[in-house]
C-alpha cells in the first residue's frame, strides 16, 4: 500500500552541494539528486507522522455531521466544551485510575528493582548468578503465556479489579528490565565510596539509601521514564485484571482500556468528537513528558532494546 | 565479609523475589500444567486430558489461520520497518556531505529524530483510535477522504480498509510500521554514531559513493543492531493483540474479523479464555506462542549470524 500523499515537500537541494569542495572525481550530480531525494522522503515521512495526529486533534472540534462528511473539512466548532464532555464521560476517571496506579507502581518498581539489582551487582553469595538470570529471563517470555494462571492467582488473592492488585502485577512485570538495567548501573559505581561509607560505620542498608541510590540517579531516571511509559501504555494486563467482577463493582478501567471502551460506546452513541477529545487529552501528558525528556526517553528505550 | 551481611542480602531480596515469583514465574510454570487439563476456569475441578488440547489446537482452523497471520506479520513487519529505519537513519547521519568533505547528517536531522520518535511514546490504544478514524470506510476517513479528493477512489464506493479480507492485515501492518520506524531509526542512529568518522572519510577519499559507503561500511558495522531490531519486531508481530482486538470486526469478542481474516494467536487465545471460558485450551495456546517465540529468536539469531567486526 503506497502512501496517499502525493505532494513532495520542498527540498532545499542546492545548499549542501555547493559546499562540497571541488576535487577530481567528485560526483556532484549524484549529490544533488540524492539530496532532493533524501530531503523529499524525510519531509514526506514527517508529514505522515504529523498530519494524522493533527487531523485527529482538529476532528475534536468538528460536529458529528462534519466528521461523517468529508475528512478534509475545516472545523468550525471551536469550543472547549467537548473536552469537558470527554472528561465527564469517563476520561477523567480513567485518567485518575491510571495516575493512582502509577503513583504507587513506578516508585515501588524502582525501589524493589534497585534493591534486588544492587544486592545482585555488589554482593557475593551463593546463587547470585542464578538469581540474576532468573530475573532477566522473564523478559524473554510472552506475557500471554502467564495470563490465565495470573488471572486466577490475582482472583485467589481477592485482588481482581483493585488498584493494589494491578500495582503489584505491574511491579512484578517491570522487574526483569529494571533489575537488568540497574544491575549494569550499580556495577559501574566506584567501590571506594562504598568502602568509605562502611568504614564510617554506616550499615549496609544506610549505605544503599544514602550513598549508592543517590549516585545511581542518572540510571534511575532512565529506567523510571521507561517504566512510566511502559506502565502508562500497558493494555493487556489491565484488560485481564481490571474488569468489574459483579454488577455493583466500580469500573476501574485505566486510560488505555478506557479509550477503547469509549471508542466502542461512541461508535453507537455517535458522539465521535468526544472520543477524539479523549484521545487528545490522553496524548497531552505523553507529549509533555516526551518533549521535556526526549533525550532520556530515546536513550532509555534504546538501551532497553539493546540488552 | 561482615556480620549481618547475609541478613541484609536476604532482606533486600525478599520482597522483589516474592513478587516476581508469585506474579510472573509461578503463572508461567502453571500454564504448562493447566494446558494439559480441560479446565473451564469456573471451579477448581478439572480433568487431566494429556495432550488433548494440543491435538485440538492443530485441528482448530481459526487458530491455524491465526498462526499463518502471525507468520505474515513476522516476515513483513521487520522487513519494512528495518528497511525504512535504516534508510532514514543513514540519511540523517550520513546523508549530507559537509564543508570539509566529510560525512554528516542532513540539515534538520535532530528535528527529524525528535519528530519521528514521537509515535513510539503513544499507547497502542491511542493508535487504534487514531487509525480507526484514518481508515473509516466513508469519505470521513482521512485516507478515503484524500483519495477521493485526488480522484483515485470513487466517492460513492470508498475502500473498506478494515473490512476487506485481503486488505485488513496490510492496514494493520501499516500502523505498526508507522509506530515503529522512528524508534528503530534512533536505535540505528546510535549505532551509526559509534562508527568512527575516519572510516567514512577514508572511503570518501578512495572515491566511494554514498551507496558504497552504506553497503560496505555502515550496514556491516550495524549488523548487531539490525539483529536485535529483528528479534524485537518479531515479538511485536507475535503479539498484535491491541490493534487487532480494537480495530477489526468483532468475531464474538476481541476482534479478528472480517470472518477471522485478521485473527492472530493472541486474540484467539483471549477469546477462548475470557469469552468462551476455555482456560486449559487457552493455556495450550500460550505454550504454543512461547515455543514459536523461542524458535523465532533462535532462527533469527542463527540466520543473521555474521562474523563480528571489531572497530
Amino acid at each position: 500500500m503506497s502512501a496517499p500523499i502525493k505532494e513532495t515537500a520542498p527540498a532545499p537541494a542546492g545548499r549542501t552541494v555547493a559546499k562540497v569542495p571541488v576535487r577530481p572525481g567528485d560526483r556532484r550530480s549524484e549529490g544533488v539528486v540524492l539530496n532532493v531525494f533524501s530531503h523529499g522522503f524525510l519531509a514526506l515521512w514527517a508529514l505522515l507522522i504529523v498530519l494524522p495526529l493533527l487531523w485527529l486533534v482538529l476532528s475534536a472540534f468538528k460536529t458529528d455531521a462534519q466528521i461523517g462528511g468529508s475528512a478534509l473539512g475545516w472545523p468550525d466548532n471551536w469550543t472547549v466544551d467537548v473536552f469537558r464532555r470527554a472528561w465527564d464521560k469517563g476520561i477523567g476517571d480513567y485518567f485518575l485510575n491510571t495516575v493512582i496506579v502509577l503513583v504507587f507502581s513506578v516508585p515501588l518498581t524502582m525501589l524493589f528493582g534497585s534493591m534486588a539489582a544492587y544486592v545482585l551487582a555488589r554482593y557475593r553469595f551463593w546463587g547470585n548468578r542464578l538469581l540474576y538470570y532468573f530475573f532477566v529471563a522473564g523478559a524473554m517470555f510472552p506475557v500471554f503465556l502467564a495470563l490465565v494462571p495470573l488471572f486466577f492467582m490475582v482472583k485467589r488473592l481477592d485482588m481482581l479489579n483493585t488498584y493494589q492488585g494491578l500495582i503489584l502485577v505491574y511491579i512484578a512485570y517491570s522487574m526483569p528490565f529494571t533489575v537488568f538495567f540497574m544491575h549494569a548501573f550499580f556495577r559501574t559505581l566506584p567501590t571506594a565510596v562504598f568502602e568509605a561509607a562502611i568504614l564510617d560505620g554506616a550499615s549496609h542498608t544506610r549505605t544503599f539509601f544514602r550513598v549508592m541510590l543517590p549516585m545511581a540517579k542518572p540510571g534511575l531516571i532512565s529506567v523510571g521514564i521507561f517504566n512510566t511509559l511502559g506502565q502508562w501504555n500497558q493494555f493487556i494486563l489491565p484488560t485481564v485484571l481490571m474488569q468489574p467482577q459483579s454488577g455493583d463493582d466500580p469500573e476501574r478501567y485505566v486510560l488505555t482500556q478506557g479509550l477503547i471502551q469509549l471508542q466502542q460506546q461512541q461508535g453507537y452513541a455517535s458522539d465521535l468528537p468526544v472520543l477524539f477529545a479523549g484521545v487528545t487529552i490522553a496524548m497531552i501528558p505523553m507529549l509533555v513528558v516526551y518533549l521535556s525528556f526526549q533525550r532520556q526517553v530515546q536513550a532509555g528505550l534504546t538501551s532497553a532494546t539493546l540488552k | 565479609m561482615r556480620k549481618g551481611q547475609y541478613r541484609f542480602v536476604t532482606g533486600f531480596l525478599l520482597v522483589p523475589v516474592a513478587l516476581y515469583v508469585i506474579f510472573v514465574i509461578w503463572p508461567y510454570l502453571q500454564t504448562f500444567g493447566y494446558s494439559l487439563t480441560d479446565w473451564k476456569g469456573q471451579s477448581q475441578t478439572f480433568r487431566f486430558v494429556g495432550l488433548d488440547n494440543y491435538r485440538k489446537l492443530f485441528q482448530d482452523d481459526v487458530f491455524l489461520e491465526a498462526i499463518w497471520h502471525n507468520i505474515l506479520f513476522l516476515v513483513f513487519i521487520p522487513v519494512i520497518t528495518i528497511l525504512l529505519a535504516l534508510f532514514f537513519a543513514f540519511m540523517l547521519n550520513a546523508g549530507g556531505r559537509g564543508r570539509a568533505g566529510g560525512v554528516q547528517g542532513v540539515a534538520g536531522a535532530k528535528f527529524y529524530k525528535i519528530l519521528y520518535f514521537f509515535p513510539q511514546v503513544l499507547s497502542l490504544a491511542i493508535l487504534a483510535v487514531l487509525f480507526n478514524a484514518v481508515y473509516r470506510s466513508d469519505g470521513g476517513g482521512l485516507l478515503n477522504g484524500l483519495l477521493i479528493k485526488l480522484g483515485l477512489v470513487d466517492a460513492d464506493n470508498p475502500v473498506e480498509w478494515l473490512n476487506e479480507p485481503n486488505m485488513v492485515l496490510w492496514a494493520l501492518l501499516l500502523v505498526v510500521v508507522w509506530h515503529g520506524v522512528g524508534f528503530y531509526l534512533v536505535l540505528f542512529s546510535a549505532a551509526m554514531q559509534s562508527i568512527p568518522r575516519d572510516i567514512y572519510e577514508a572511503a570518501l577519499i578512495d572515491g566511494a559513493s554514498r551507496n558504497q559507503s552504506f553497503f560496505r561500511i555502515t550496514l556491516p558495522l550495524l549488523w548487531d543492531s539490525v539483529q536485535t531490531a529483528w528479534v524485537y519486531l518479531g515479538i511485536v508481530a507475535m503479539d498484535m493483540f491491541v490493534l487487532v482486538s480494537s480495530m477489526t470486526q468483532n468475531m464474538g469478542a476481541y476482534g479478528g474479523g472480517p470472518d477471522h481474516h485478521s485473527d492472530v494467536m493472541s486474540t484467539v487465545m483471549m477469546r477462548n479464555f475470557l469469552y468462551y471460558g476455555k482456560s486449559g485450551y487457552a493455556c495450550a495456546m500460550g505454550v504454543v506462542m512461547l515455543l514459536l517465540t523461542l524458535v523465532l529468536s533462535v532462527v533469527t539469531l542463527r540466520a543473521t549470524r555474521r562474523e563480528r567486526i571489531e572497530f
